[in-house]
C-alpha cells in the first residue's frame, strides 16, 4: 500500500492535520469534553425547549418542533460541507483521512437530513395545512438527502475500495452546488417555507427566550456529530488497517 | 507536487463551471421554480381562465367573509394589488387576516374571482411569546396586519 508513504510525506502546513496519528491524538483529547458537553447541552436544551420556553404567539406549542427541526437542518448542511472538505482533500492531495472522515460522517448527515425532512413534514401539516409541497426549499433538501444516500451507495458499490472512494468523493464535491441553493432558496424564489430567522442580516427574528434553547440544541447536535464522527472514524481506520493486513472484512462495511 | 497543483486547478475549474451551469439553468427555469405568483404579477400579465396557478400574499385585513356552508371569500394582497378568492373547505390553523397565504386554483368563469382548490397558510420568520407580541401591539410599535416585521 502506498498509503503509508503518502501520509508520511505530509507533515508541513495545514496538511499536518490530515495525519492519521495526529488525528487520533487530537480525537482522544477532544472526545471526553465533547461527550460531557453533549450531555449537558442536550439536557438543558431539551428542558428549555420542551418545558421552560414560552409558546409562540401564532403557533402555540407547535413551535417546539423548531428546536429539533432547525438544528437538524443546520447539521444536514454542515455535515455535507465538512464531507465535501474531506473529499476535496482526498481527491486533490490524496489524504486518506479526508475520505475516511467523510465516509464516517455520511450516515450521520443522512440521518440529520431525514430528521429535518420528517420534523418539517410534521410541522407543516398543522401550520401550513400540508405534509409536503414541491417548493424550492423542500425539494432542494430532499435532493441533499438523495446525495447522502448516493454517496453511501457509491462508496460501497465497488469491489475495489479505492474506486468507490474516488467515485463517491467526486459525487460529494459535485453536490456542493446544492448547499447555496438550499440556503438561499427562500430568498431567491417564492417558497412556502419562510425565510431564515437566525442567520440573516440584522438581529435574529426569534425572541431571546426561544433563541437560547435553539442555540443549546444546535450546540448539542454539533457535539453529537463530533462524538459519533470520532467513534466512526476510529473504527473505519481500524477496518482499513485490517484490510491492508489482508484480513477479511469482519465488521461489515 | 505539480500533479497535486494540477488536481487542485482541475477541481476549482470544475466547480466553477458547474456553478455557472447551475446558475444559468436555475435562471432559465426561474418561472417554474417559484412556488407562487404575486397578485401584482397577475394584475400585470393577466390569467387565462383555465390555467392552474398558485397565488400568494397576505390575507387582506377585514376581507374574510363566511358564505353559505364552508365557503369563504377573502382577498389575497401584496399591498399593491389584491385578488378576491373563494374557497370551499377547511382552512389551516394559521389562516387569519394579515397572515401569509398561498391559494392554489384558477380564475373563475367570471374572470374576476379566483376559485381556490387548496389553501395553505404561510408563516413568517418571526417567533416570540404571546406576551411580547401583545406588548408590541399595545404600545403601537407593531401592527401585524401591515405586513411589516415587528421592531427590534
Amino acid at each position: 500500500m502506498s498509503r503509508a508513504a503518502t501520509t508520511a510525506s505530509e507533515s508541513r502546513s495545514l496538511h499536518r492535520f490530515a495525519n492519521p496519528a495526529r488525528f487520533l491524538r487530537a480525537a482522544d483529547a477532544v472526545y471526553p469534553w465533547a461527550l460531557a458537553g453533549l450531555v449537558v447541552s442536550l439536557g438543558i436544551g431539551l428542558f428549555l425547549a420542551l418545558f421552560a420556553s414560552p409558546p409562540d404567539y401564532q403557533q402555540g406549542d407547535t413551535v417546539r418542533i423548531m428546536y429539533v427541526h432547525v438544528p437538524s437542518a443546520w447539521m444536514a448542511l454542515f455535515v455535507y460541507a465538512s464531507m465535501a472538505a474531506g473529499s476535496a482533500s482526498y481527491l486533490i492531495w490524496r489524504h486518506p483521512l479526508g475520505v475516511i472522515t467523510a465516509k464516517a460522517a455520511a450516515p450521520v448527515g443522512a440521518a440529520f437530513t431525514f430528521l429535518a425532512l420528517a420534523t418539517g413534514s410534521l410541522w407543516g401539516k398543522p401550520m401550513w395545512g400540508t405534509w409536503w409541497v414541491w417548493d424550492a426549499r423542500l425539494t432542494s433538501v430532499l435532493i441533499l438527502f438523495f446525495l447522502y444516500l448516493g454517496y453511501i451507495a457509491l462508496m460501497n458499490a465497488f469491489e475495489n475500495a479505492e474506486r468507490g472512494q474516488k467515485a463517491a468523493s467526486l459525487l460529494c464535491l459535485v453536490g456542493v452546488i446544492n448547499l447555496p441553493i438550499i440556503k438561499f432558496s427562500v430568498d431567491w424564489w417564492n417558497t412556502l417555507h419562510q425565510p431564515a430567522s437566525v442567520s440573516r442580516i440584522g438581529t435574529p427574528a426569534i425572541h431571546e427566550s426561544m433563541l437560547w434553547p435553539l442555540g443549546l440544541m444546535a450546540l448539542a447536535f454539533t457535539l453529537y456529530f463530533i462524538v459519533v464522527l470520532i467513534l466512526r472514524t476510529k473504527s473505519e481506520m481500524l477496518n482499513a488497517r485490517l484490510r491492508a493486513l489482508g484480513v477479511a472484512d469482519l465488521g461489515g462495511r | 507536487m505539480t500533479r497535486k497543483r494540477r488536481r487542485l486547478h482541475v477541481a476549482l475549474l470544475g466547480l466553477l463551471s458547474l456553478g455557472t451551469a447551475t446558475a444559468l439553468v436555475l435562471t432559465a427555469f426561474e418561472d417554474n421554480l417559484v412556488f407562487f405568483v404575486s397578485p401584482t404579477k397577475i394584475a400585470e400579465e393577466g390569467l387565462e381562465p383555465d390555467r392552474y396557478v398558485r397565488i400568494g400574499g397576505l390575507v387582506e385585513e377585514g376581507s374574510v367573509q363566511q358564505l353559505e356552508g364552508n365557503r369563504v371569500l377573502f382577498r389575497v394582497t401584496d399591498l399593491a394589488h389584491a385578488i378576491p378568492v373563494t374557497y370551499d373547505g377547511i382552512l389551516p390553523d394559521l389562516f387569519r387576516e394579515g397572515q401569509g397565504v398561498v391559494a392554489q386554483g384558477s380564475i373563475g368563469a367570471d374572470g374576476e374571482i379566483f376559485v381556490a382548490r387548496e389553501v395553505l397558510a404561510r408563516h413568517d420568520e418571526n417567533y416570540m411569546p404571546a406576551e411580547v407580541a401583545e406588548a408590541l401591539q399595545a404600545s403601537g410599535q407593531w401592527r401585524p396586519e401591515s405586513g411589516q416585521p415587528p421592531p427590534r
